[in-house]
C-alpha cells in the first residue's frame, strides 16, 4: 500500500502496538536543555533509574544563556540573574552525573538546541528526535519524525527509550511552483498558518512539500518545520533529497565512508509515495506568497506587507471578533492600520527559527551600507550557535552587522521567549524573526511582529516595515 | 500522581480562544527546577497588574478585579472553561503543573493543543473535549448561576450537571485507566523491556550510525 512519508517513519519506529491502537515508538534521539529536563532528571533519581541509552541523548543550554560578551566569558558565575544560574548549573550536573554528553556553556559548539542538533549531524534522516520544547519540529526538516514533549516525557524516554503514541493524521501542506525574489521559508510559513490557522495541524503530522519546497536550502526547510507546531501540528516534515544529503554529508556525526553509501540507499525511501493518501491537502501557489508581517498576538494573525491590520468586520464569528478586539489594544494597532505605518522600537533577529548562517546573510545584505534607524532602541542578531557565529565572522557578517549599528551577541535564544536579560519593554513594538507573537511572549508588555530576517533587517533601517522586495528603491 | 475518580467543583469560565502556554505560566516562571510552586502564578500577566518575578511574594501585589479567578463568585475553581484550541504554543510541562497547583483538575473546551493535551494527563489533570454548542451552553449557564457545580465522574466518563442532566464524554482508554489509578506510564513501559531490547538489537544491525556515540 502506498504510504506517506510519516506513515513510514512511524512504521519503522514501533516497538509494539497495543490493543487500544496507541504504540510503542523508539525514540533515536533525545535533545535537552536546561529548561524542560530538571524536573525529569529528578524523577530518575527518586525513582532509582538509569537513563536507558546514554549516547542517543546530547544537551546544550540554550534558553537562559546570557548573550553579552562579558558575562560570557566569566561561564555559568558570570550568569547575573541568580535564578537563570541554577538551572544551567543544574543542566550541568545533571549530564555529568548521569554521563550524558552536553556542549557547556563556554563550548563552541554550544547553541539553540535546533541549531545545534541539525549542525552537528545529531538529527539525521529516518529518525525519531525529541526534546522538551515544542519547536522539536524543525528536525522534521531532515526527514526525521520530530516533536516536542513535555517533560514527564523527556522522563520516560530517558528512562526507557520510546514513547506510548497513537498515530496522527497526515496533512500534505502542497506549495506549486517559484517563490519570488525575497520570499523565504519563513513567508511560506506564515502565509500557511494564515491559511488554516493556529489550530489548522492539530492532531496532523504536517508534510511540506510541491516544487517550491524541492529547491528549497535546508535553513529554509527548516524554518518552515520549525513553525509547523505554530499550525498546530507537533510534527513538520520535508521529504529526503540531494539537499538532504549535502547538508548532512561529512558533519561530525553523520555516517562515514561504507556506513554513508548505506545510509543514504536507506534514506532514499524518505518520501511519500506519488499515490499516497492524505487526510487533508492545502494547496498553495508559490507566487501567491508576499512578505508576511503578523499584526496580533497569534501567528494566524498576518498579514501581508502592503496588507492592513484588518477591521472587526473581517473576523470569522465572535469568538474571533473577541481576539481582535483584545490584540488591538495589547498591540496598540488601529482596525485598518497600514502595516508599514507600524512604528518599531526594536528589533531581533535571532531564536530556533532564524539564526542560522543563510538567515545571517540574508540579514547581512540588507544591512550592508545601511545604518539602523535613529527611533530604533536596539537592533540584536543573536547567532544560533557558536559555529554559526564563527562561521558568519570568518564571512565577515559581524562587522556588516556592526557597522550597521546592530549589537552583534553569543548564541542563545535570547529575546525569542526573553528568558534571559534580552527583552522588549511593554509597549514596545519588536520586528521579530522568531516564532511566537503572543501576549508578553518577547518582554512583559511587549509587541511582537513576526517577519524573516531580510524584512527585520530592512525594518531596522527604515525604522518601520517596509517591503524588502523594494528596498533598494527605499533606501 | 493523584488518581481522578470523581470530582465536583465551581465552573470558572475564560471566554477566550487560543489560550497559550505563556498566558498560563509566563516564561519567568519556569526557572524552576521542581514541579510545584507554580500555582500563584498560573495566568500572571492577566491576574495582577504588575509584572510577576519568580521566588517572589505574590500576596500583596495588585489583582486585576476583571480577571475570571479574581473574581469571588469563582474562587475555590476547580473546573476551568475555556474556548477552541486550549494550551496552544510551547510544550511547558509547567502549564498543567500551574493549573493542578492552583487547584484545577478538570479543563472544558471544544479543542486543544496536543501537547498539552497529552502533558496534561501525565499530571492528573482531566482535559474534556465537548462541542462548541455544550461549551456555549456551559458559558451561558455558569454566567447565569452564582455557584455553579459540576460532578466531573471519569469512571463513567458524565458530566452531571446542577439540574441533574448529564452531559457524556470521550477519553481515551489507556490514559482513563492511567488517570483513575494515578499510574506512572514509565513502569508499565518498562514491562516490555524486552519488547524494547530486540527492537533496538535489530535497528542497531541495520542502522549503526543511528548508534555513534555522541562526544
Amino acid at each position: 500500500m502506498a504510504k506517506t512519508l510519516y506513515d513510514k517513519l512511524w512504521d519503522q519506529h514501533v516497538v509494539k502496538t497495543r490493543d487500544d491502537g496507541t504504540a510503542l515508538i523508539y525514540i533515536d534521539r533525545q535533545l535537552l536543555h536546561e529548561v524542560t529536563s530538571p524536573q525529569a532528571f529528578e524523577g530518575l533519581r527518586i525513582a532509582g533509574r538509569k537513563p536507558w541509552r546514554l549516547d542517543a541523548n546530547l544537551a546544550t543550554p540554550d534558553h537562559n544563556v546570557p548573550t553579552t560578551k562579558t558575562e560570557r566569558d566569566v561561564g555559568i558565575e558570570g550568569i547575573v540573574d541568580p535564578v537563570s544560574k541554577i538551572q544551567v548549573k543544574t543542566l550541568d550536573e545533571n549530564c555529568d552525573e548521569f554521563g550524558i554528553v552536553e556542549f557547556k556553556m563556554k563550548d563552541i559548539r554550544q547553541g539553540i538546541v535546533h541549531v545545534v542538533g541539525p549542525e552537528q549531524g545529531a538529527t539525521l534522516p529516518g529518525m525519531t528526535v525529541v526534546c522538551g520544547d515544542s519547536h522539536t519540529a524543525t528536525h522534521g526538516a531532515f526527514a526525521a519524525l520530530a516533536h516536542g514533549i513535555g517533560t514527564s516525557e523527556v522522563e520516560h524516554v530517558l528512562a526507557t527509550q520510546c514513547l506510548i503514541q497513537r498515530k496522527m493524521k497526515n496533512l500534505l501542506i502542497n506549495v506549486e511552483g517559484e517563490l519570488g525574489a525575497g520570499i523565504t521559508g519563513k513567508d511560506v510559513v506564515l502565509h500557511v498558518i494564515g491559511l488554516i490557522g493556529t489550530a489548522g495541524g492539530n492532531g496532523c503530522a504536517m508534510e511540506f512539500g510541491g516544487s517550491a519546497i524541492r529547491s528549497m536550502s535546508m535553513e529554509g526547510r527548516m524554518t518552515m518545520c520549525n513553525m509547523a507546531i505554530e499550525a498546530g501540528a507537533r510534527v513538520g516534515m520535508v521529504a529526503f533529497d540531494e539537499i538532504t544529503a549535502e547538508y548532512v554529508k561529512g558533519r561530525p556525526y553523520a555516517p562515514k565512508g561504507a556506513d554513508w553509501e548505506k545510509a543514504v540507499d536507506a534514506w532514499a525511501d524518505l518520501k511519500s509515495d506519488a499515490d499516497a493518501q492524505f487526510d487533508k491537502v492545502v494547496e498553495v501557489k508559490a507566487e501567491d506568497i508576499k512578505p508576511q508581517v503578523t499584526w496580533g498576538t497569534s501567528p494566524e494573525m498576518v498579514t501581508t506587507i502592503d496588507g492592513f491590520v484588518p477591521k472587526l468586520e473581517e473576523a470569522k464569528d465572535d469568538v474571533e471578533r473577541s481576539g481582535f478586539e483584545r490584540a488591538y489594544k495589547y498591540m496598540g494597532l488601529e482596525p485598518g492600520q497600514a502595516i508599514t505605518d507600524i512604528d518599531l522600537d526594536r528589533v531581533f533577529i535571532g531564536s530556533c527559527t532564524n539564526s542560522r548562517i543563510e538567515d545571517l546573510r540574508a540579514a547581512a545584505a540588507v544591512a550592508k551600507g545601511n545604518k539602523v534607524a535613529e527611533t530604533l532602541k536596539q537592533a540584536l542578531v543573536v547567532p544560533g550557535s557558536g559555529l554559526v557565529k564563527e562561521q558568519a565572522e570568518k564571512e565577515g557578517l559581524d562587522k556588516i552587522f556592526i557597522e550597521a549599528g546592530f549589537e552583534w551577541r553569543e548564541p542563545g535564544c535570547s529575546m525569542c521567549l526573553a528568558m534571559n536579560a534580552d527583552k522588549l519593554g511593554s509597549g514596545e513594538h519588536c520586528a521579530s524573526t522568531s516564532n511566537r507573537n503572543f501576549e508578553g511572549r518577547q518582554g512583559y508588555g511587549g509587541r511582537t511582529h513576526l517577519v524573516s530576517p531580510a524584512m527585520a533587517a530592512a525594518a531596522a533601517i527604515a525604522g518601520h516595515f517596509v517591503d524588502v522586495r523594494q528596498f533598494e528603491l527605499v533606501k | 500522581m493523584e488518581p481522578f475518580v470523581k470530582q465536583s467543583g465551581i465552573v470558572a469560565p475564560m471566554d477566550r480562544a487560543n489560550i497559550d502556554t505563556d498566558m498560563i505560566i509566563p516564561k519567568q516562571f519556569l526557572k524552576s527546577i521542581k514541579r510545584s510552586g507554580f500555582g500563584p502564578n498560573l495566568f500572571d500577566e492577566l491576574r495582577y497588574l504588575d509584572e510577576g518575578q519568580p521566588d517572589a511574594d505574590n500576596s500583596g501585589r495588585p489583582l486585576n478585579p476583571d480577571f475570571v479567578l479574581n473574581q469571588a463568585r469563582y474562587q475555590g475553581a476547580q473546573v476551568l472553561l475555556a474556548r477552541e484550541n486550549f494550551g496552544c504554543g510551547s510544550s511547558r510541562e509547567h502549564a498543567p503543573w500551574a493549573l493542578e497547583d492552583f487547584g484545577f483538575r478538570t479543563v472544558i473546551a471544544p479543542s486543544y493543543a496536543d501537547i498539552f493535551f497529552n502533558n496534561s494527563f501525565k499530571n492528573g489533570l482531566l482535559p474534556i473535549v465537548l462541542d462548541e454548542e455544550t461549551v456555549d451552553m456551559l458559558f451561558k449557564e455558569v454566567e447565569a448561576n452564582e455557584g455553579y457545580e459540576l460532578i466531573i465522574d471519569l469512571e463513567n466518563q458524565n458530566i452531571v450537571k446542577p439540574n441533574g442532566d448529564s452531559i457524556a464524554f470521550e477519553v481515551d482508554s489507556f490514559r482513563k485507566h492511567c488517570l483513575l489509578n494515578g499510574l506512572d506510564d514509565i513502569g508499565l513501559t518498562l514491562q516490555d523491556a524486552d519488547d524494547i531490547k530486540a527492537y533496538e538489537d535489530k535497528r542497531r544491525q541495520s542502522s549503526p550510525w543511528l548508534f555513534d556515540q555522541v562526544k
